[in-house]
């Protein structure tokens, strides 16, 4: 892949239940011979046993934003760390995140998308989530962050397949599918999988799940949608107190579905730009407590070049990305995965769009 | 006539001092830059990155942290000694207070090394952001998620608490003790009259702002993070409240990244995102331009003594001198 034009430093978020194996790997990225110096950042050092100048260790540090949004959460923690390595640019060339194996992962990508300073040195390069095959079946039925980590990843790795039958196995991989039907599955032993089917993947992107086009890695305009109680003012003397919007994310165990994560592709024609960002913004508004992973590609009217959007929650962010080719249809696509959407909404409302 | 001596330091730009009157640069590798009459000379000080750079309040030495959990304090001789170690965490907030006091952070642990050389732990139970030493006594400001907490730290007085929700970052007091300002998570500053509490908020930036320095007497903060350098004035009963900031050196399209009072005069230096330094006068706004665009954000300014030199360094690690 030729990442001229992109200088940001890429990152890797691992996600996934402990005991999964998510140690074994980042052991691996530590130890092997790969060409590629990671900086690694860990939740706690514990079994890893490598001594590394760049293996941090980082308390998960939530920080809402007083911004009026009310998903708008960050790891404050990885905002101080990234900064930290910036001063050592040089010395590593791409970052690994490793999360808890109880972590919200959404704060975490999140992060990539709402520190500006973050965003102007860092990409997110993919979401990897590392599972147990002997143990995610009941994780799930469990537990509703085995959930949001599957369906937030774009990468999963199917450890220890070697301790499950072939009849189980089978049963974990349609389960994942069910949740997550546009991530790659890779079936591993003891982590034993090539490097680079889960390191510097350019995942987090759209090419795998929506197009087949391998060189979409650009850089991107970012721009941030928050609602309409953001505090974007510019008023130099503006004393007054304000108002905060809480994070209510429920965490409630309770009563919940073990398969209440569900996703959708649509498919539309050329779209009309206006029609398309107001009613984009209008879900993400609406919706996008319920939204864990949004991507899509757009085509709109008299537009020479594709647009992609993607989100998490009520974070969105697009950007033109290439010309459409000759022959190329003219088509617009957008996939939505999470829990207690309104489904027949944002297919009419897609579908509205049409130009 | 302005001139420039321009260095190649090679590394991130930390911090830039000067020790008596040699420039010292602190850079991300680890290593001190000094520039003696003797020449170039560097020191290596911490394996694993340097994050952090102060200077004592006597001026004789410069205080660094780093990611092998060390402070360590490095004389004009080029003598580096260590003063404390949290091991493998990363040291990135440093504050230097009267006698010798040391305040150091690394995430969620914050400690002071007192004057007698004894640990205190005044880890706050979130994230630290900032720490800073009163101008009088020995009394220190954590900022930290959702506030800021005052610690008398010689004394087994309780902490008092400054509330405000939100991460906050770099702490800074007045020079006169009125004042606590935070730089926040979002694009503000947050400042407290401790003589009552009274909360100040102070926003409109399109930036983060990362960098803040009081004018001389501390009539006015200097901040970056908007495409001038934004000042608040803090004379008067009342501070920046119902006050307009003075807007110095707005330039179109680029965001200032660091800030630097003139130690006498009201005057400030202004570093920007693309590397080019100016100085701007307080009273009409005339701009003299010090340092064209180079290739990354000025990260670090400091006068000399005397103002009459000014010394730049850049996130790329380009660095110098600068002779008004």
């Amino acid at each position: 892949m030729t990442l001229t034009q992109d200088t940001k430093t890429p990152v890797t978020v691992l996600t996934g239940y402990l005991g999964a194996g998510k140690t074994t790997l980042l052991n691996r990225i530590l130890s092997e011979n790969h060409g590629v110096r990671y900086a690694v950042i860990v939740n706690e050092f514990g079994e890893i046993g490598i001594d590394n100048d760049l293996l941090v260790e980082s308390d998960e540090e939530i920080f809402e934003m007083n911004n009026g949004c009310i998903c708008c959460t960050v790891r404050g923690d990885l905002i101080r760390t990234v900064e930290n390595l910036m001063k050592r640019q040089g010395s590593f060339d791409a970052i690994v995140v490793e999360t808890t194996g109880v972590a919200d992962p959404a704060p975490v990508a999140q992060t990539f998308f709402m520190d500006d300073d973050v965003r102007d040195k860092a990409r997110l390069d993919a979401v990897v989530a590392v599972v147990d095959c002997r143990h995610v079946l009941q994780r799930l039925a469990d537990t509703r962050e085995a959930e949001d980590q599957i369906a937030f990843a774009d990468v999963v790795l199917l450890n220890k397949t070697d301790l499950v039958t072939a009849e189980e196995l089978k049963a974990v991989e349609a389960r994942i599918q069910a949740i997550n039907p546009y991530a790659r599955l890779t079936r591993s032993e003891r982590c034993n999988v090539p490097l680079d089917t889960v390191l510097n993947r350019g995942a987090f992107d759209l090419n795998r799940i929506l197009t087949l086009d391998p060189h979409f890695l650009e850089e991107h305009e970012h721009t941030h949608e928050c609602g309409p109680d953001c505090d974007h003012d510019h008023d130099h003397h503006d004393h007054g107190h304000d108002h905060h919007h809480g994070h209510h994310h429920g965490h409630d165990h309770a009563h919940e579905d073990p398969h209440s994560v569900k996703s959708v592709s649509m498919t539309a024609g050329e779209l009309d730009p206006d029609v398309f960002f107001q009613w984009i913004g209008n879900v993400s508004q609406i919706q996008g407590p319920g939204i864990l992973r949004l991507k899509g590609i757009m085509a709109f009217k008299n537009d020479p070049q594709r647009y992609v959007v993607q989100g998490v929650h009520m974070i969105m962010e697009g950007d033109h990305q290439r010309d459409w080719k000759d022959g190329e249809a003219r088509e617009s696509r957008l996939v939505v995965i999470g829990r207690e959407l309104d489904f027949d909404a944002l297919k009419t409302g897609f579908k509205a769009c049409e130009a | 006539m302005v001139s420039v001596a321009p260095y190649d330091a090679g590394s991130f730009v930390v911090a830039a001092f000067f020790l008596d009157t040699d420039p010292v640069f602190a850079l991300g590798d680890g290593s001190l830059l000094m520039l003696t009459a003797d020449g170039e000379r560097r020191i290596e000080v911490h394996g694993g990155g340097l994050l952090a750079a102060c200077k004592t309040l006597d001026g004789s030495a410069i205080l660094t942290g780093g990611g092998d959990g060390r402070v360590m304090q490095t004389d004009a001789e080029g003598e580096a000694t260590p003063m404390a170690e949290l091991p493998r965490k990363w040291i990135d907030l440093l504050a230097a207070g009267p006698q010798g006091a040391i305040a150091f952070a690394s995430g969620r642990t914050a400690m002071v090394r007192l004057p007698n050389g004894d640990l205190r732990d005044v880890s706050p139970t979130r994230a630290v952001g900032g720490l800073a030493f009163a101008p009088k006594g020995l009394r220190l400001a954590v900022a930290r998620y959702d506030g800021a907490t005052l610690h008398w730290v010689n004394t087994e007085a309780p902490p008092q608490e400054l509330v405000w929700k939100g991460a906050h970052a770099t702490a800074a007091f007045s020079p006169d003790g009125k004042y606590l300002v935070t730089t926040m998570q979002e694009n503000a500053l947050h400042g407290w009259r401790l003589s009552d509490g009274q909360d100040m908020r102070m926003t409109g930036y399109p930036g983060k702002v990362k960098s803040t320095h009081w004018s001389a007497k501390g009539r006015y903060l200097a901040t970056s993070g908007a495409n001038a350098a934004i000042l608040w004035p803090f004379f008067g009963k009342t501070g920046p409240m119902g006050q307009q900031p003075l807007q110095l050196g707005a330039r179109g399209d680029q965001l200032v990244s660091h800030v630097a009072c003139h130690p006498a005069e009201e005057v400030v230096a202004i570093g920007y995102q693309d590397g080019m330094v100016l100085v701007a006068r307080f009273a009409d706004s005339q701009e003299v331009l010090l340092r064209r665009p180079g290739g990354s954000p000025v990260s670090a300014l400091c006068w000399d003594h005397g103002g009459t030199r000014l010394l730049f360094g850049t996130e790329a690690g380009e660095a110098g001198v600068i002779s008004l």
